[in-house]
């Protein structure tokens, strides 16, 4: 994985004593809290419902076991004693104190980390496909491209005071594990009929209270151009989003308001300005970062302890079937860590289990961990050897629920428990609908599902994409959730449609269950999963499902 | 009355809104160096071949959070712009440094701004120059 060179290195300890002088002058009054405000948000630092939170950045995900115990050790000394990974493959702390942020971030710099632009209306931390460099299907390891576009964009003098955040998300395979389509540019590694290299370039897409699909602005992208291209994006973006209203800020309104043909023409004739006094990259930055990423070296090492355990241990089974997956080597795996016990918060991680997770890293998987979108930490290249040991271990420590891909494995937004923005509770929710259907026993039936919950519209929590979206409101003072069903957030990426009038807090965990067992009635065999059998069957059989007082006539009025 | 911020500190403002014409006159016809007046929502697109009657072009910043004056510093450097290049209302000094790293040359601000974030704050960011992750990227020679 990168390696920071000196420059790295001083730079983040500069940026530090940087945010350390920027406190002390807000303090003095130097600055106003008008103007402290982007310059704390650019480090990360948010003030929440209850406390400062800060939020540090993974880039693309990538961890080693010596950044994780550091994020153990600044969660006992300077929190609660946990983190919050997010949709975003980042880490939140929720309890910081402001007097304690620079040593924090002093500690950060320690392991080549930072909290840099994390928040504020600048890039945001690049994210990246969660099984880069160990998939079969990849193209290319998009961490190449996500480590390149990261100091690019990092204090971008041009892009600093954008009109609205500015995410970009990049995968190196076709099946899509970084919701390329649901950001402002998505980028897919992809090959011309020739065989060169290249990127088929998405813009525009974005969930929040407007969502939107990414739109194809460039079909392929020759590598040496990605620079000069993004950067003819973001000029156009800052020059001509919106900054009337917030709520129409990002570049999907741009997208939607000026018409993808109109904007690409803007966009290519700034690209070509460009291109032709752009001097291309240090072909040995370029090489070192590509050296950085490169594979490490695979042992293969017999297989046979982990076949003879799978065959008589039926809950290593379980695990090995839902949360492990294949690696391009064939006797290696990739292993899912579940941060959604039954009952937990989803993505939360105790300093002790952070430290388990990084000494299974160094021990037996390469030192390498991910964080992925979906909130579950990756270790990415596991020897199949190895798997029962990681797997008693992950158990002892209370990491080892079976559950990826399946009804509990759900993304939700911190919510009204913690978020400023929030209309309704999301974390107690997931809670709920897990326990309820632990209780029925009904989660391995089900099979894979997509549960995304977000505690208000700004869509943190992905709802829209879910295949059960749960979105959280304020209705006069009451918590209303709304359910949206057929979303889909890969490479064939859909908003889902909202179904109806939506349900109290206690109605919405009943809701649900009659949902799904309806849908264990309506499926042609059990490989047909929930979005598969709701594609077929369209709504309405749903719909009946969670209205069961409406006549069949009524819900035909109200589709129409 | 008003500062301007340069690499080597602050000086007095002599221009007036006087020595400035808009785009639209620039657009009639100029007949000795004139001084660009251009608002960060207008379009510097066929401004070329009026570049070398350009002494200054002055680009207004009406909040520190709208950073749209960066980009169209940018641009104008691109097309090929070599005058001088102001950036003018409300800028922080921790802005300095994009704003030169955008092609800026110097910065107009208000005493008041100036009293609030005196000389030594905005010198502070010159040195900050260097460490730019952008240009280590680039080929070089």
């Amino acid at each position: 994985m990168y390696k920071y060179n000196d420059f790295d290195h001083a730079f983040v300890r500069t940026r530090v004593a940087e945010f350390r002088d920027q406190v002390d002058r807000r303090l003095s009054g130097s600055l106003t809290e008008e103007e402290f405000k982007p310059l704390r948000l650019k480090n990360g630092l948010y003030l929440q419902l209850h406390a400062y939170m800060l939020r540090v950045a993974v880039p693309y995900g990538t961890l080693n076991s010596r950044q994780m115990r550091q994020l153990a050790m600044i969660a006992e000394k300077w929190d609660k004693g946990y983190g919050h990974f997010t949709t975003r493959q980042n880490i939140q702390y929720n309890w910081p104190k402001l007097k304690d942020v620079p040593d924090i971030l002093d500690a950060l710099a320690d392991v080549s980390m930072h909290a840099i632009q994390t928040s504020g209306n600048c890039i945001r931390n690049v994210t990246a496909d969660h099984f880069a460099g160990a998939a079969r299907d990849e193209i290319e390891d998009a961490r190449i491209t996500a480590e390149l576009l990261r100091q690019w964009s990092t204090d971008h003098p041009e892009f600093q005071y954008l009109p609205r955040k500015f995410k970009i998300a990049v995968t190196g395979s076709p099946n899509d594990r970084a919701v390329t389509r649901a950001h402002d540019i998505g980028l897919r590694a992809i090959k011309d009929s020739e065989g060169s290299a290249g990127y088929e370039v998405l813009i525009g897409g974005g969930l929040g209270r407007t969502p939107m699909i990414g739109k194809v602005v460039r079909g392929f992208l020759p590598k040496e151009d990605l620079l000069p291209y993004i950067e003819a994006i973001l000029r156009v973006y800052n020059l001509s989003g919106r900054r009337d209203n917030k709520y129409k800020a990002r570049i999907k309104i741009l997208v939607h308001e000026t018409g993808i043909e109109e904007l690409r023409a803007e966009i290519e004739k700034e690209f070509l300005t460009r291109k032709a006094e752009f001097p291309g990259i240090n072909p040995e930055l370029l090489q070192a970062i590509e050296q950085d990423f490169a594979a490490p070296i695979f042992n293969k090492l017999s297989v046979d302890n982990h076949v003879a355990r799978v065959a008589h241990d039926k809950e290593f089974r379980e695990w090995v079937k839902n949360n492990v997956a294949r690696h391009k080597i064939p006797e290696y795996a990739i292993v899912t860590v579940s941060l959604k016990p039954v009952g937990g918060t989803p993505g939360d991680a105790t300093a002790e289990q952070m430290r388990v997770m990084a000494d299974l890293a160094e021990t037996y998987t390469h030192d390498e961990l991910r964080v992925s979108h979906e909130q579950n930490i990756v270790l990415p290249h596991v020897p199949k050897a190895y798997l029962p040991k990681v797997y008693d271990e992950l158990k002892k420590a209370g990491l080892a629920t079976p559950n990826l891909g399946l009804l509990s494995d759900i993304i939700a937004c911190p919510g009204m428990d913690y978020c400023s923005l929030a209309t309704a509770r999301s974390i107690p929710i997931a809670q709920d609908i897990a326990k309820r259907f632990d209780h029925l026993q009904l989660e391995r039936d089900i099979g894979a599902l997509k549960i995304k919950i977000s505690g208000c519209i700004n869509a943190c929590g992905h709802h829209h994409v879910g295949h059960i979206g749960i979105l959280g409101l304020d209705k006069a003072g009451v918590e209303n959730y709304q359910i949206t069903l057929g979303g889909n957030a890969t490479e064939d990426a859909h908003i889902g449609s909202r179904v109806g009038p939506g349900f109290s807090a206690e109605e919405l965990v009943p809701a649900l269950e009659r949902l799904l067992k309806s849908y264990l009635q309506l499926r042609e065999s059990p490989e047909e999963t929930f979005y598969k059998c709701y594609n077929r069957l369209g709504m309405d059989p749903f719909k009946e499902a969670l209205y069961p007082h409406l006549k069949p006539k009524q819900i035909k009025r109200d589709r129409a | 009355m008003s500062k301007i911020v340069r690499d080597y500190g602050f000086d007095r403002n002599i221009l007036t809104v006087e020595d400035f014409i808009s785009l639209a006159t620039l657009r009639q016809g100029v007949e000795k160096p004139v001084r660009l007046d251009l608002g960060n929502d207008e379009n510097p697109d066929g401004l070329q071949p009026y570049f070398c009657w350009l002494e200054m072009i002055r680009i207004p910043f009406p909040d520190f959070n709208d950073g749209r004056g960066f980009s169209l510093a940018k641009r104008l450097r691109q097309l090929g712009y070599e005058g001088v290049l102001r950036a003018s209302g409300y800028l922080i000094a921790d802005q300095y440094r994009m704003a030169r790293l955008s092609g800026f040359d110097e910065i107009e601000i208000d005493d008041l701004l100036a009293a609030r974030q005196p000389e030594w704050l905005w010198q502070s960011q010159v040195i900050k120059k260097k460490l730019s992750y952008q240009d280590r990227l680039l080929k070089t020679g």
